[in-house]
């Protein structure tokens, strides 16, 4: 039995913790650099907004119906999201973290009426933590997860489902014919797996609700659309064939990838944004103790204006599998200077990290050629202490620039709101 | 003879062997460490203030309101969200949509929320309008320049 734990319109929720003058405004929190919505309460979904809406198409609801847009506050979600993880750890033995605001519990061995634990749970979430969460319940993953749906949606809107399954879902303890109404009710789309093209195949094959799903023989499934579509008919018949996750597996692929606050052109910004996002993704490669055999950097102007386009990428091979940033800020640098052009607004950049491998393996090889390959893993170690314990950015390198946000390329972030939890100067204040 | 009562009698204390301490650590020459068996831990102020850290939150006191109850201006109010609301607490509120630190009264189906200064009148919801607590305070730290 698993429960699926997933925070209601998540980012909007964190910020409202703090600014309760939020509470019953349509609001909205936008991607990096602002672009478009990546959360909606209820009241902006109301309006019509949708999921990844851009927001200068949006914008004019700020002035015609109070809809308030934030930007991203990454800082603030990230703990509260460690907070609601930790307190639905206790729903059950084991937890898979999913994603910010989602966590799968495996509730095998758990006694008691799991229906009343989860909306204790959910209680608890509301009252220690401020977020509102739903909980669904289900004997495989997707079906906890077609349970959280229906816990979501019964609450948000009144007459989808019946209400006593709003707020907390369990599939697990329905009757048969409430099983199959609520299964009726559900439109494929909504199942975990299902992409948009699946589900536009399988509503021209006149499978249009999980009832339909669920009625599918998984062999003719299999052989007419794929095993993947097969194993989700087979959870969503009740036979388990995803397993919790417990310990994620290190990345194939590191990428620290962005789009800039204004349009950059000259290499000199390009080489201090390269040099930034390649000092990220090898900090992340050395948090998972492997080593990089590749760099892949690439640069582009925005498909969305008009201006002349160019996209270009390169990879660029390491003289050897390495993790140090040094190494993999001068093989992005390398790359930038085969791919530049100037005369072109590039408005993203990005570095990629390919060919990984644990840092525990090195190949030997024959000393032929003089480098330095002395080994420089405590410098590393002490460059990601530093910035671990005085914050991002402490130590550089130099050609990423010391000009910090004011940077030409570096986010806009014009409607975050503050580090509430994280940093001593932006504590909330209360009058007294 | 056999109902001699001797409760009264004070009776002498048995001297039972003396179990020795297992040592674990190698014996050196010198003066020993006399902390060596006591394993004390440091006293920890984040395990003092915080008893809930899920539930617990750091606001900051602007104004002056709550100086009768040691709450001054800049303070930073230790607010544990987990404490069910009680009267005489101090809490943070949500007043008109902002936070207010006010000391909770409840009694006799009335509450209101009180200053710990007799020049602020006490806030009293109005008809129809809930008083929302959003955390209990339970400690106010104050910082001094050094």
């Amino acid at each position: 039995m698993y429960a699926l734990v997933d925070g209601n319109n998540f980012y909007v929720s964190c910020e409202r913790v703090f600014r309760p003058s939020l509470n019953g405004l349509p609001v909205c929190v936008l991607s990096n650099n602002d672009g478009c919505a990546i959360a909606r309460s209820n009241e902006a979904k109301a309006l019509g907004i949708a999921m990844g809406a851009p927001w200068f198409k949006i914008k004019h609801l700020a002035e015609s119906d109070g809809l308030v847009a934030l930007s991203a506050n990454f800082a603030l979600y990230g703990d509260l999201s460690d907070r609601m993880m930790s307190l639905a750890a206790g729903l059950g033995p084991k937890q898979e973290i999913y994603s910010i605001d989602e966590s799968f519990i495996d509730l095998t061995g758990v006694p008691g009426n799991l229906t009343e634990r989860s909306h204790k749970i959910r209680n608890r979430i509301l009252q220690w933590v401020g977020i509102p969460c739903g909980i669904g319940i289900g004997t495989t993953k997707t079906l906890a997860k077609l349970a959280n749906h229906v816990a979501k949606t019964a609450e948000r809107k009144p007459g989808s489902y019946p209400e006593q399954l709003a707020q907390v879902c369990n599939l697990a303890v329905l009757t048969p014919i409430e099983l199959e109404s609520v299964f009726a009710a559900t439109p494929v789309s909504e199942v975990w797996g299902v992409g948009r093209q699946i589900s536009k195949q399988l509503i021209e094959g006149n499978v249009k609700t999980v009832l339909d799903l669920v009625r599918l023989d998984p062999a003719m499934v299999k052989r007419r659309w794929s095993v993947v579509l097969e194993r989700t008919v087979r959870e969503l018949q009740g036979t388990p064939c995803v397993e919790l996750e417990h310990s994620p597996q290190p990345k194939q692929e590191i990428a620290c990838t962005r789009s800039f606050g204004h349009p950059v052109t000259e290499q000199s910004d390009l080489a201090e944004a390269i040099t930034e996002f390649a000092s990220r993704a090898a900090q992340k490669l050395r948090k998972q103790n492997s080593l990089a055999g590749q760099v892949l950097c690439f640069i582009r102007t925005s498909p969305f204006r008009q201006d002349a386009q160019y996209s270009r990428s390169i990879t660029v091979p390491l003289r050897r599998p390495s993790a140090d940033t040094a190494v993999i800020v001068a093989a992005a640098l390398n790359g930038l200077a085969a791919i530049y052009r100037c005369g072109f607004k590039m408005a993203k950049a990005g570095v990629m990290l390919l060919e990984l491998q644990p840092d525990t393996v090195q190949q030997q090889e024959l000393a032929l050629e003089d480098d330095d390959a002395a080994d420089r893993g405590r410098l590393m170690t002490t460059l990601d202490g530093l910035n671990q314990r005085y914050g991002r950015g402490t130590v550089l390198m130099a050609s990423a620039g010391l000009a910090g946000n004011r940077r030409a390329w570096s986010m806009k972030q014009e409607r975050r709101t503050p580090g509430y939890t994280t940093c001593l100067a932006d504590i909330a204040v209360a009058r007294a | 003879m056999n109902s001699v009562l001797i409760s009264h009698t004070p009776v002498p204390v048995s001297s039972a062997p003396l179990l020795a301490l297992l040592i674990r650590n190698r014996v050196c020459a010198g003066f020993p460490s006399p902390a060596e068996d006591l394993g004390a831990q440091r006293i920890d102020l984040t395990q003092m203030l915080i008893t809930h850290a899920q539930a617990t939150y750091f606001l900051r006191a602007r104004g002056t309101s709550m100086e009768g109850v040691g709450i001054f201006d800049n303070d930073i109010l230790v607010v544990d969200r987990a404490v069910k609301p009680r009267h005489n607490h101090i809490v943070v509120a949500v007043v008109d949509g902002d936070f207010t630190v006010k000391t909770l009264y409840q009694r006799a189906g009335r509450i209101k929320l009180k200053a710990a200064n007799p020049t602020f009148a006490d806030i009293v919801p109005k008809e129809g309008q809930t008083l929302e607590v959003w955390g209990v305070v339970t400690s106010s730290i104050k910082q001094f320049k050094v």
